[in-house]
């Protein structure tokens, strides 16, 4: 027998070991999320991914699938408990999307569309967050960073390379890269590192290639990222160059 | 006999620190703007130059505030208007002129008057007729309530039509997978 857990009413099978957003991608079901990555353990940081399992909150990237538990996603109180966190994402940094280059394969402009979110909704704390462009390749914008620790996680587990890291506390952490100097071009980064290729926005860009893909014609462009539920299923690293 | 007409819903517009792309954007619904005109009547708006705004049904209001007369024109819309709309990326976050959110207004205002290239006998506009500029370009929901927002840079024709025609009909207005444009 196969086991099984209840997600929104629907019988979604899991493997032991897989969390509920493992076990609920692989089956199709779609979970809001950014800080998880396929390729990587959980983080359960960005809260995106909060479900309810057996009538209590939690991340769905971090609990473990078991069986006979109920879980609830596409729910209405769920629904505006992301979009204020989604609000406050952009909030706190500066998106503007109409001069981003990813915009339109970004995950965050994406979960906002997709759970309606109209606007701001809180004050713009518009930081001053100067862009590394130090780097020949690579371009970092701190304005983008959401936090999410992919980079960090890619660098570190399969770059073995510790490029990037976080500094400060609460509101004042920020992304840091690993040279005295504080530029990007000073540390090991190559384009070709994992840690380049799984930002879910716009804060690690790749020089040149920008605009190869027209915007209109990107990933969330054409379909809705919670209809791409089986693009984030898990799937074992598969080191170098990626897709987020 | 005629049934007595639908009485018309009173609709102004207007573009504080916006590029007036959102206009456009509204005059993109193209026919549908017959449509449109039988079901509203233009109060205080570009296409009408009317210059002061009566009391309306809905006010569409484009861009950021960025000086003092972008407060005062907000502040009267919201006076007047029942339903506030803030259309488009300016008006829901600031959008471009706010991006001199993060430098020093009076580097900013130096660097452009005085130092810039070709600038030797510049002098900062101080005319009192001239609004003053604010230290930073709000977003409107900042400065006063707003009922609705309609993000994009600008939003699509068609998305404008789709908020519309729904609030017209007295639905709370969705916009789905297309509709909905943060760029």
């Amino acid at each position: 027998m196969t086991d099984t857990f209840l997600l929104d009413d629907q019988t979604v099978p899991f493997t032991p070991g897989q969390t509920v957003m493992q076990a609920a991608l692989a089956a199709g079901h779609h979970i809001p999320h950014l800080c998880y990555h396929p390729e990587f353990h959980p983080h359960g940081s960005c809260k995106l991914c909060t479900v309810k399992v057996n009538g209590r909150n939690a991340t769905g990237c971090t609990v473990p699938a078991q069986t006979g538990l109920k879980v609830e996603n596409d729910i209405e109180e769920l629904r505006t408990l992301r979009q204020a966190l989604v609000q406050m994402l952009f909030a706190e940094g500066n998106h503007f999307c109409p001069s981003c280059e990813i915009s339109g394969n970004c995950q965050l402009q994406a979960l906002g569309y997709d759970l309606g979110v109209m606007s701001a909704g809180f004050r713009h704390f518009f930081p001053r967050r100067p862009v590394d462009a130090s780097h020949p390749d690579i371009l970092l914008d701190f304005n983008r960073c959401i936090l999410c620790e992919l980079c960090v996680r890619a660098s570190r587990e399969v770059d073995g390379k510790d490029v990037f890291a976080f500094s400060g506390r609460g509101i004042h952490k920020h992304l840091i890269v690993n040279a005295a100097t504080g530029r990007l071009a000073d540390t090991q980064a190559t384009a070709g590192d994992k840690a380049m290729h799984v930002c879910p926005v716009g804060a690690i860009l790749h020089k040149r290639v920008g605009f190869a893909v027209p915007i209109g014609e990107r990933r969330y462009d054409k379909t809705p990222i919670s209809a791409q539920a089986l693009a984030f299923a898990p799937r074992p690293a598969v080191g170098e160059g990626g897709e987020a | 006999m005629n049934a007595p007409a639908r009485p018309r819903v009173r609709l102004a517009t207007t573009s504080l620190a916006g590029c007036f792309g959102c206009h456009m954007s509204l005059l993109d619904i193209d026919e549908r703007l017959f449509a449109l005109l039988d079901r509203v009547e233009f109060d205080r708006t570009p296409l009408t130059d009317i210059k002061a705004c009566g009391p309306c049904d809905i006010g569409l209001v484009e861009g950021g505030a960025s000086n003092a007369e972008n407060v005062e024109v907000l502040r009267e819309f919201r006076r007047q208007c029942r339903i506030l709309i803030a259309l488009g990326a300016c008006a829901v976050n600031g959008g471009l002129p706010a991006q001199r959110n993060h430098l020093d207004l009076e580097d900013c205002l130096t660097q452009v008057y005085l130092t810039g290239p070709g600038m030797q006998n510049g002098r900062i506009p101080d005319d009192p007729e001239l609004p003053l500029v604010l230290d930073k370009v709000y977003p409107l929901h900042e400065i006063v309530r707003v009922d609705y927002f309609i993000p994009g840079c600008p939003p699509s024709a068609d998305a404008i039509w789709a908020f519309l025609t729904q609030l017209l009909a007295g639905q709370e207005p969705v916009l789905g997978h297309g509709l909905i444009a943060y760029d």
